[in-house]
């Protein structure tokens, strides 16, 4: 039961690593002169729609938590509108953020607002696919000891990784390097796919070593 | 010996602070320097070289001009006469340049830009070493070799007019001088006045041969309102009528004489964008250097751009056109368009003494000179000079003797260029006996320092220091005699001078037998914490108690924060280091309130003393596991649930919206004064307020700010001092607005500009009685015990106190800084430190965060440059130095030490543990200890980097500087810490 529900993950997490590298390569089959530095925002509109779609499509068929019973259709709908509106919310919340990191307030804005974008899809996405809009739940994920099952734990541990490489990409801004990729937001955004690609490899890792240990309470 | 872990953390501060200037003393290396300084003078000049021929000429050549003016304008940037300014207001200037009888530059200055090095490296030709920043103010007589000494010694007499720096370096050597102070910074009219009053008189005397002139005004407006200021036109147009007033004089004499004279224009240093100076960008480094003269008289179609050259050029050329021997330690080349005009034979001699100087320089300087390419150039040159001389005497060719004479010229010139090249890039050694010194010295109290973490921080914050044990050991003595035989075999043997050999034998002793003592200390404090280790390892029973997020924070955040030292952008950037990491603690601090705040209503009991188990182990990052758990249980427990529970409803609400408060204050700050390197030019709102325009404006923010400080001061004193404080900050208002920096409403325009020297000394005196009462209040405290009041009142009031003194010294633009800085400390205290009950080790190190961010947040960089100097003259008629040494390094490391002072005033009005000011104390020394002793090591290694001047040296002397302050504020915590225990 457990190790299948552990290659399930892997596989699930295998295809998001796959959606980040087809972003990667497929626009430029029908995009001119598309690269990751210098069509920066295309990317990360691109990015963030694929790793998006990636993980609406691994929620609706693995269903890695037991679906609720009121499965009404509008109850259905309100809960992805709510889920819509929780987006933008965290989308403007990191937005906020950023600024108050020491991002232009005034210049920049898109730049800044699609960085912010892209940190949603990777750690506010897949917290709403699997959690719903409930904040409860997420704070509870994400305080010690609050995780209920190797979902939630891989949920913890991509997010987590998520937004610490988006810390570490910070750090080259101030370096007098001149490289493109040092430009705002370049870095950060970067950092954090890195972070999101490391966290995803890691967590089924991390999960199967630690298997032993790890006793989770609704199992 | 048994010592409180706060005096033991003093103490170690102390030696780490001799360790440092000991370190710094053999760091910045004493400059390139010829030896044979008093025997040069006597030494003939070097005679033609004239393969097999006798020549004639084997005395110096005559003067090349008769009367020589040197007109030096402080901080004149080369585009400020070369660039669109200069065509503005400087039209007169500009026609010279253009098309008039003189050659025109841009000269390179080297670091340190600052004027009394750069006057130095102007008169001497050589490369004064960093350290002359340090003593730039109180400047002794210069020894070396000059242009000024010479021409005294050659009898021409010597006027002066302006900068005192002059005076003080060249005592006795003018007939007639006028120095100006250069020390009211916000005066720039009287300065020059007090220089140009004399020109006329002297202008139409002939008694002297060398005039020279120091104008400090434009220097002055870059300080106070920075290069793009209207004031700076008017300035430049004012020294345009100068320089035209002096030149026509020259020309009309010139026309009874028939001798022409040489009129020098230059500036010592350039100017920042933001107006200051002492760094390396382009705009200080390049300074304008014209040569005025009719011996310089151009063709029509002669167009003459500026060339690049050095500003060490100017002795050999002043040399030279005097008549008077290159001073010895002149690293400089001639500036060959000046003789362009003289016949080949006076052209080659003069390239040829230049050479002779140079190589002489070379070879008391570098071991393998005969290797070095310039050296080589000069003998080949040497031998074709003479071959030229020999052909010339015997009358040869013309033809043929003016084709070898160009090459000729052409080979002197290359070696001169490849001489004075090697030689400015000859470093001064490092003194690397005394830096090692220092640095073992440094490193063993670190090594002491961390060894005794788990002790001094136990709850009886007391440990014990094997004070008499090492005294008595082998190892003490083995070490001090080991040590003693390599100091007489480093210092026998060592070629290079060395500071630390220079010390008496009893002090070096001393040193050494400290240092010995020292590793003793270290060696024992290893062996019990081996036997402890043992020993806990035995009994199981401790559980492991988990660090919390906060910690881990707080850890990598200081390790970060010490590797990224070793990179120079982020020691130009070092304050985004710091406002990203309390951007991030800001976060962190949110985190652990909101998971306080909403968890604890609702989660099950086991999850709820997960929790409880995670919150409760809050403990420093540094502190030692096992032993950590033992010695906080029985204070821990005690506290229950934390005091969240407690807290009303809306108090609920300010808790968790006080980190965002703190991180909206952090980023208007941070937009208030951009500094570092890379965005140093964004505009920012600082500027915008200082520009002229926005007085008004200015006005108004600081009223505020001053009644905002009033108001968050004012609830913990007693009355005497809330009426003083009141009284100070009105005082404030008044000195900004007699220096003109602000106005009052009823004021339209300031004309009357003073010093405001009565207005500055009334508040000195209130900060003066404010911290009189603080320190009667404290007495007061120790006297009658349990008077716990009157202790934490007078806590306050020495805080109030430092909080008027500050204001006072602040740029009227800065006093939000103050306002938030208060603000910020408010709101932690209230919702953060009490509710969440962070233990004083956490609380310290978030103190330490939020003082090195507040550092940077007054406008602060790594540089030399941004040091407002101005601070140090509030109040003082003249310049003294203690005090104004005092009130600069306050007004610039006002943010660390008021919230250090805000630091000690908390914790000691916590009641809770009698051993918090211990603890912190220690935690204070460790966490300032730890960058200066990492960065020690850094910069030995970094040595012969390429930015080691711009970028680490000034770094460095922050770094030594900001150890000394702690060790002051160790010993403050101490003090404090003494009554806590006896009260």
């Amino acid at each position: 039961m457990k190790d299948t529900d552990i290659k399930r993950l892997l596989y699930t997490h295998l295809l998001c690593i796959f959606s980040i590298i087809l972003s990667i390569f497929i626009p430029s089959f029908f995009l001119e002169n598309f690269s990751i530095l210098e069509t920066h925002l295309t990317w990360l509109c691109i990015c963030s729609v694929f790793v998006t779609a990636v993980n609406l499509v691994l929620y609706l068929v693995v269903k890695p938590n037991a679906s609720s019973k009121r499965s009404s259709l509008s109850y259905k709908v309100t809960r992805f509108l709510k889920c819509c509106i929780y987006f933008l919310m965290s989308c403007f919340f990191f937005h906020v953020i950023f600024v108050l990191y020491g991002a232009p307030l005034i210049e920049l804005v898109l730049e800044t607002f699609l960085f912010a974008v892209i940190l949603s899809t990777f750690t506010t996405v897949p917290c709403l696919c699997l959690l719903g809009p409930n904040i409860k739940a997420w704070l509870r994920v994400f305080s010690r000891n609050g995780v209920t099952s190797i979902w939630e734990n891989s949920l913890q541990i991509t997010t987590i990784s998520s937004f610490i490489g988006t810390w570490l990409g910070a750090f080259p801004i101030p370096l007098d390097w001149e490289r493109p990729w040092q430009v705002w937001p370049i870095s950060c955004t970067l950092g954090a796919t890195f972070g999101y690609v490391a966290g995803l490899v890691i967590s089924p890792l991390w999960i199967y070593w630690n298997r032993k240990q790890l006793t989770y309470k609704n199992n | 010996m048994r010592l409180g872990s706060g005096t033991f953390a003093a103490c170690c501060v102390v030696i780490e602070v001799l360790g440092v200037a000991l370190f710094l003393r053999g760091f910045f290396p004493t400059p390139v320097r010829s030896s044979s300084r008093t025997e040069h003078q006597a030494e003939p000049p070097a005679p033609e070289p004239s393969a097999g021929a006798s020549s004639n000429w084997t005395k110096l050549p005559p003067p090349l001009f008769r009367k020589v003016v040197i007109m030096l304008i402080d901080g004149l940037r080369d585009d400020f006469v070369f660039g669109s300014k200069g065509v503005k207001f400087m039209p007169y200037t500009t026609y010279l340049v253009e098309k008039g009888a003189s050659h025109s530059f841009v000269a390179e200055a080297k670091l340190p830009t600052v004027t009394m090095p750069r006057i130095k490296a102007l008169m001497t030709g050589s490369l004064p070493g960093f350290i002359d920043v340090v003593r730039n103010l109180n400047s002794p007589a210069l020894l070396e070799d000059n242009v000024i000494t010479q021409a005294k010694a050659a009898g021409k007499r010597i006027i002066f007019y302006g900068d005192e720096t002059w005076v003080k370096l060249f005592p006795r050597h003018f007939v007639e001088y006028d120095g100006t102070t250069s020390f009211f910074v916000s005066d720039y009219t009287e300065v020059d006045d007090n220089v140009t009053r004399h020109l006329d008189k002297v202008l139409k005397r002939g008694d002297w041969d060398v005039l020279i002139l120091h104008y400090l005004g434009l220097d002055h407006i870059g300080h106070v309102s920075g290069p793009s200021s209207p004031l700076i036109g008017h300035k430049l147009r004012e020294m345009d009528s100068i320089l035209m007033k002096i030149h026509t004089s020259l020309l009309s004499e010139e026309r009874e004489t028939l001798v022409p004279n040489l009129l020098v224009l230059c500036g010592d240093h350039g100017m920042s964008e933001t107006g200051g100076h002492g760094a390396s960008s382009v705009e200080e480094l390049n300074t304008a250097l014209i040569l005025i003269s009719s011996a310089f008289e151009r063709k029509p179609g002669d167009i003459r751009r500026p060339k690049h050259v050095q500003q060490t050029d100017l002795a050999a050329t002043l040399a030279i056109g005097l008549g008077l021997p290159i001073p010895g330690n002149s690293v400089g080349s001639l500036l060959f368009p000046t003789v362009e005009g003289r016949p080949v034979r006076e052209q080659l001699r003069f390239l040829h003494l230049n050479a002779v100087q140079l190589s002489k320089l070379l070879q008391e300087n570098v071991p393998s000179y005969t290797k070095e390419p310039g050296f080589e150039q000069f003998k080949m040159s040497e031998r074709l000079h003479g071959n030229w001389i020999r052909l010339y005497l015997e009358e040869n060719n013309s033809e043929v003797l003016f084709n070898l004479g160009a090459k000729v010229r052409r080979q002197y010139l290359d070696a001169l260029r490849t001489l004075s090249l090697s030689l400015s890039r000859q470093v001064a050694q490092y003194d690397i006996y005394s830096m090692l010194v220092g640095t073992v010295m440094v490193l063993e109290v670190l090594a002491l320092l961390l060894l005794s973490i788990p002790q001094a921080l136990s709850s009886k914050a007391e440990l014990e220091v094997p004070l008499w044990s090492p005294v008595f050991s082998l190892l003490f003595y083995l070490m001090f005699l080991v040590l003693s035989a390599l100091h007489v075999i480093v210092c026998t043997s060592a070629e290079s001078s060395c500071y630390f050999c220079g010390l008496s034998w009893l002090t070096a002793g001393g040193v050494m037998a400290l240092i010995s003592a020292l590793l003793c200390a270290v060696v024992c404090a290893l062996a019990k914490m081996f036997a402890d280790g043992k020993f806990l390892s035995k009994n199981p029973a401790h559980p492991k108690a988990r660090w919390s997020e906060l910690d881990v924070l707080i850890l990598l955040g200081t390790m970060g924060h010490v590797l990224s030292l070793g990179a120079s952008s982020f020691i130009e950037e070092e304050h985004q280091t710091w406002y990203f990491l309390i951007n991030t603690l800001c976060l962190a601090l949110c985190h652990e309130t909101y998971r306080n705040c909403f968890l604890r209503d609702d989660c099950e009991p086991q999850q709820c003393s997960h929790v409880e188990e995670g919150f409760v182990s809050t403990a420093p990052a540094l502190r030692d596991r096992s032993i950590r758990c033992n010695m906080l249980e029985p204070h821990r427990v005690s506290k229950g649930p934390t005091s969240l529970d407690t807290l009303r409803g809306h108090e609920k609400w300010m808790v968790l919206a006080s980190p965002w408060v703190i991180l909206t204050c952090c980023r208007l700050l941070r937009s208030l004064n951009q500094t570092g390197v890379q965005w140093a030019h964004r505009p920012d709102l600082g500027h915008w307020l200082t520009s002229s325009d926005h007085k008004a404006e200015l006005s108004v923010l600081a009223a505020l700010s001053l009644i905002v400080i009033f108001a968050l001061v004012q609830r913990r004193c007693s009355l005497t001092s809330k009426v003083a404080m009141a009284l100070g900050l009105l005082g404030v208002y008044c000195y900004r607005a007699a220096i003109g920096n602000v106005l009052f409403p009823w004021q339209r325009d300031s004309k009357d500009i003073s010093k405001g020297v009565i207005e500055a000394r009334f508040v000195h005196v209130f900060v003066l009685g404010i911290l009189f009462t603080g320190t009667k209040d404290l007495l007061k405290s120790q006297i009658i015990a349990a008077d716990f009041t009157s202790k934490t009142v007078g806590l306050w009031e020495i805080y109030s106190g430092l909080v008027l003194l500050a204001a006072l010294l602040f740029r009227p633009h800065n006093l939000p800084v103050l306002v938030f800085s208060l603000f910020i400390q408010t709101i932690m205290t209230k919702f953060i430190w009490k509710p969440l009950r962070h233990d004083a080790a956490e609380i310290t190190i978030m103190h330490y965060w939020f003082g090195q961010a507040f550092f940077y947040f007054q406008g602060n960089s790594n540089n030399i440059a941004t040091v407002d100097v101005s601070a140090g003259f509030v109040g003082l008629d003249t310049y003294m130095e203690v005090p104004a040494m005092f009130l600069t390094a306050f007004a610039t490391f006002a943010g660390p030490v008021l919230w250090a002072s805000h630091l000690v005033s908390f914790l000691s009005s916590e009641t809770s543990s009698g051993s918090a000011l211990g603890h912190a104390c220690f935690c204070y020394a460790l966490i300032c200890s730890f960058p200066v002793s990492a960065y020690i090591i850094l910069v030995t290694s970094l040595r012969y980097h390429l930015f080691i001047w711009s970028v680490f040296s000034p770094k460095l002397l922050y770094e030594g500087m900001h150890i000394l302050i702690t060790a002051a504020i160790c010993a403050f915590f101490t003090a404090m810490d003494q009554t806590n225990t006896k009260s």
